[in-house]
């Protein structure tokens, strides 16, 4: 039962009532009434029944604990509202644009803080300070793609049934301006297989012949800076730090040209190099040779960084992780193995293929790695993660060579045929997205950086064909720039000089040189043994082996040994008792006051 | 043939060069993180270039003041101006002194015997200066005439006097000596004198902030507060030693800092005075002078080991250490109003200036240079904990006297510790109490 009055008591009204109070009780009255709006239906229907009789009114409501709370979430409601003091934003600035959130997450610098475990407030605050900092140079960075002038190329077909694969090299040759079209060329050599490798702002082009011919040139302009005969077989080339000087690992050793052709150096310390790969931001050339050693020449100083034997035997199929700088050696059995300089060991081995690899190619970020078997297949892997293949292809013939695109297009070289995929990687593709075929026979391709070309190496010379959508439309001048003058070159080489990375940094996680190095129980245990003062309890760090007393000899052996114990600790026991009763029995010592400890002791005089 | 529409990249060079050799070069940016590899290693190895820099740049000394013909007794700032510097010496002489142009602009002999204490008047235009002749000069800071060199007021104490401190705003000021007097510049005599026991104070500072209050160093290790609208002194606090100086902290008014025999410094909380705040230790001799930074965050401290210190206010080892071979035992030291020199005066005649911040480029800075400042310090501030980082940014040639002296008390350090842990470990529990390095050197607290 309830008891309501239609007006609210007054009884703190006093006959002089002032306007303002009025006015209180006014609103008091109001809110009542729209507030408890529930009771109203009742509330009229009790009223039609008892309005006649008497001026109070009787309410029979019973109160549901569902109409309890509805009420208080009611009587809540104009509580939680807070006053809105800012103004109203004109409506011809509605804001900053919204970010795509799948844009946010490619600028992303990890989790964000959430303010968990840490304890002391300070620090806390500090860190949610550092976070929000980061995050808003997160969106500002993804804002900042809104200046990039360059967009990437593709293929656009109207007719559905008319697919890429279709598009030949004549048929871009027509469709692309002149200075595209350009792009597309073939150089007929006459020295045998050729290797061809761009220049890291791809600007430049080298050529190494197995019968010695060694080019480099520009091939935008066509300038060829210069072409000797080394006279010898050349396994492998590679451009060093800067276009100036080039590396080729010839019969013996490796040799380092100048630009003009000039010898500057022969490496006699690595030998019979069978593959080269140039890390830009460690200054080192990681080379492979025929007898499996591995070796990292830091051409900063000329020191070797890591010099061992890999024990894989001799492996053809080398490549550079760019995420992290680890080597990437195929070897025949069919295991994928990385290598830091620093490590005698593998950091990792994965097991791709039943047969042995030809080819491996890392993406550009460090996601993907593909790799080829003799058996014909191709499969995709989540490098970081290490765990079976995210995609398994099989194809007419083993692969010579892969290479992945700055845009994750995976060129694939089948004889005399190039396949392109494009995003193979996370969804199975069934078909290549573009082919291209020649008459020669293909030794090795690179994608040129910062444009949709790719450079193919054949037995005859060198091929130079468009790919769209293949390379980075925007380049960033700091970190390689194609239009790059003399002086910048010069500016540019000092500071990468400056910002050479040890290479000791290099590990499979890159970002393990910002981790807190957490020490491990061991550590800390040493570093107390230390302090002079403290004695800390023995710890025994050996394993425990949880094996015992599981099988049948131990478990005996472990009855028979309590047994042994127990008998021993009996006897002793025994034994105290008796020397107990023997020592009662000596006479005690006569006592000299202050002067007792110049009496002979007998436990001496023994 | 199906209507195929191709595009591939194709730069125009004109949009990537530049058009003339005068204009700058064209850099487009591209922020994608797949484009920037190996962020963490790079900024590890520039931050380990930054702090290696910031090492090879540190050159603290600016310049040394010379004329004085015996060793430099005191310094005072002059509160509006930042290139005015006083400084009286032990042979009774006044300096006053051009910072800009190092060079002394006044001279002459204001006290029979050694000055004691030099402080300026709040406007600046006058200076008050105490000596071991019992007397209380006021000086103009400015000579225009000839009578502006003579002194604008004398003063005869009873009792000797060795330090001098100004109120900030009201026509104040204190002295110290056998008591604690406060006078007023148009009166002869002591408007207050308070006393508390048979102690003879040798140093006095006015709270700048909560300017009524004031804190004297007395030579039975005392340390006392007096309220200068109060007839007697507030509290006192002894220490083990006798503290040579204090310091109140400019931005938090209820903190200040002694330099203690003890080679410490304490900071004290005057509402607390039971135990102090910080100890700051690194000095291995005396300490003789102590003076903040404006800004309160940081302040130096001169010693009798013949180095300048510079601690961080709530840190309990010192940020930077400056010595010079010819440079002495300190006397006096201060930190510039614009908190980018210090001051320091030394037995051996001279007047020296460093800079605060040893690394810091003097002058103008651009704005690139800025920015790339600003960029090495948030990389030194991000590695600050890394290993390799930490040692290169720690390490401070000392001379050898003071690495021998640092070693000695290392290990006198440890031997005490190793003694202590062992009472602790051979007593009943609970019977020998541990007593934390901050009360260790407070003998009591008077109120």
């Amino acid at each position: 039962m309830k008891v309501k009055e239609k007006q609210p008591k007054r009884y703190f009204v006093t006959s002089d009532d002032t306007s303002a109070q009025k006015t209180k009780h006014k609103k008091k009255f109001n809110k009542q009434n729209v507030t408890k709006n529930k009771f109203t239906s009742r509330k009229e229907k009790n009223t039609q029944k008892t309005k006649n009789n008497e001026d109070v009114e009787v309410y029979d409501v019973k109160i549901t604990p569902k109409m309890y709370h509805a009420q208080r979430s009611q009587d809540k409601k104009p509580i939680r509202q807070k006053p809105n003091f800012k103004r109203k934003k004109p409506q011809n600035f509605p804001g900053k644009a919204p970010l795509n959130p799948k844009k946010l997450e490619e600028y992303s610098r990890g989790e964000r803080f959430q303010g968990r475990g840490v304890k002391n407030p300070l620090h806390n605050l500090k860190l949610k300070k550092k976070d929000r900092k980061i995050h808003y140079a997160e969106k500002q960075a993804a804002r900042a793609e809104i200046l990039l002038t360059e967009d990437q190329g593709g293929i656009e077909i109207e007719d559905e049934d008319y697919k890429t694969l279709a598009i030949t090299q004549k048929v871009i040759a027509d469709n692309v301006d002149i200075a595209a079209a350009a792009k597309i060329f073939e150089l007929n050599l006459e020295f045998g297989p050729y290797r061809a490798k761009y220049s890291r702002n791809g600007r430049h082009l080298l050529l190494g012949s197995r019968k010695g011919h060694l080019a480099g040139f520009d091939w935008v302009t066509k300038k060829l800076h210069f072409e000797i005969n080394v006279m010898e077989s050349i396994h492998d080339i590679s451009w060093l730090h800067v276009e100036t000087m080039v590396a080729a690992a010839q019969k013996e050793w490796l040799y380092i040209y100048d630009n003009k052709g000039i010898e500057l150096h022969c490496v006699k310390r690595i030998d019979k190099v069978l593959r080269m790969e140039f890390l830009p931001y460690h200054f080192l050339l990681a080379c492979v040779s025929e007898y499996g050693f591995l070796t990292w020449l830091d051409i900063s100083i000329g020191e070797i960084a890591g010099h061992y034997n890999n024990r894989l035997g001799r492996t053809l199929s080398m490549t550079h992780n760019p995420y992290n700088a680890t080597l990437c050696l195929g070897d025949s059995k069919g295991v994928v193995s990385l290598w830091a300089p620093t490590v005698k060991e593998p950091l990792a081995k994965i097991l791709c293929h039943k047969a042995p690899v030809t080819a491996i190619s890392v993406n550009k970020n460090g996601m993907y790695m593909a790799t080829s078997g003799v058996d014909r297949s191709m499969k995709i892997w989540d490098i970081r993660k290490l765990d079976g293949p995210l995609q398994h292809y099989m194809l007419r013939s083993a692969p010579v060579d892969l290479e992945f695109s700055q845009k994750n297009m995976l060129a694939v070289g089948l004889g005399d045929i190039v396949e392109i995929y494009d995003n193979c990687c996370t969804r199975t593709a069934e078909k290549p997205y573009m082919r291209h075929k020649m008459a020669k026979t293909v030794n090795n391709f690179k994608f040129c950086p910062y444009e949709d070309v790719l450079g193919i190496g054949t037995n005859r010379g060198f091929t130079s064909i468009i790919i769209p959508g293949s390379g980075e439309p925007n380049f960033d001048a700091y970190e390689s720039n194609p239009f790059q003058t003399r002086s910048q070159r010069k500016e540019a080489e000092v500071k990468a000089l400056l910002e050479k990375i040890p290479a000791e940094l290099i590990t499979l996680n890159p970002f393990e040189v910002t981790e807190v190095d957490v020490p491990s129980m061991r550590e800390t245990l040493e570093a107390k043994k230390k302090l002079l003062h403290v004695k800390p309890k023995r710890v025994d760090l050996r394993p425990r082996n949880k094996n015992k007393g599981k099988n049948r000899i131990t478990r005996q052996k472990i009855i028979k040994e309590t047994a042994r114990k127990e008998q021993v600790q009996q006897v002793k026991e025994a034994q105290g008792i008796l020397k107990g009763s023997e020592q009662q029995k000596k006479p005690n010592q006569p006592s000299f006051g202050v002067l007792n400890r110049f009496v002979s002791n007998p436990k001496s005089n023994k | 043939m199906a209507n195929v529409k191709i595009k591939v990249i194709s730069r125009n060079p004109d949009e990537y060069l530049r058009a003339t050799k005068r204009d700058i070069h064209k850099i487009p940016r591209n922020y994608d993180p797949s484009l920037h590899p190996l962020e963490a290693p790079r900024e590890y190895v520039r931050a380990l270039n930054a702090v290696k820099l910031e090492r090879v740049f540190a050159k603290p000394f600016i310049g040394s003041l010379d004329g004085h013909r015996d060793g430099v007794s005191c310094m005072a700032k002059h509160p509006k101006r930042l290139a005015v510097l006083a400084s009286g010496a032990f042979d009774g002489e006044i300096r006053l002194w051009d910072l800009a142009a190092r060079k002394c602009t006044r001279n002459y002999v204001a006290h029979e015997g050694c000055v004691r204490a030099i402080c300026y008047l709040p406007s600046g235009d006058k200076f008050t200066s105490v000596g071991d002749d019992k007397t209380i000069k006021t000086w103009k800071s400015q000579v225009v005439t000839e009578e502006d060199e003579e002194p604008v007021n004398t003063l005869l104490s009873s009792c000797v006097v060795t330090g001098v401190t100004h109120h900030r705003q009201r026509p104040i000021f204190a002295t110290c000596g056998e008591h604690c007097q406060l006078w007023e510049s148009t009166r002869n005599e002591p408007i207050k004198v308070f006393k508390w026991g048979v102690d003879s104070l040798h140093y006095v500072a006015f709270n700048q902030v909560e300017n009524n209050i004031l804190a004297a160093c007395a030579s039975d290790r005392s340390i006392i507060l007096y309220d200068s609208r109060e007839s007697g002194p507030l509290r006192k606090v002894v220490m083990e030693l006798r503290s040579n100086a204090l310091a109140w902290n400019p931005m938090e008014a209820f903190i200040f800092t002694v330099a203690n025999e003890d080679y410490n410094l304490y900071s004290f909380d005057m509402r607390r005075l039971k135990e102090p705040v910080h100890v700051h230790m690194d000095h291995t001799s005396a300490v003789i002078d102590v003076d903040y930074a404006p800004t309160g965050r940081e302040f130096v401290a001169g010693s009798y080991d013949k180095t300048v210190r510079i601690f961080q206010s709530e840190r309990g080892h010192s940020r930077d250490v400056y010595h010079t071979k010819r440079m002495q035992r300190l006397t006096c030291v201060k930190w510039s109003l614009d908190n980018k020199y210090i001051l320091t005066g030394s037995d051996e005649m001279n007047i020296r200036m460093w800079k605060a911040k040893a690394s810091e480029k003097l002058g103008v800075l651009k704005p690139r240079e800025r920015t790339a400042l600003n960029y090495s310090e948030a990389l030194k501030e991000k590695f600050a904990s890394h290993p390799q980082v930490k040692r290169i940014a720690r390490h401070r040639h000392v001379p050898k006297h003071v690495l021998n002296a640092q070693k000695e008390i290392r290990t006198i350090r440890e031997k005490n510790k190793r003694k202590e842990a062992n009472r602790h470990a051979h007593s009943k529990p609970g019977t020998i109490p541990r007593v934390s390095e901050r009360e260790k050197h407070i003998v009591k607290e008077d109120v």
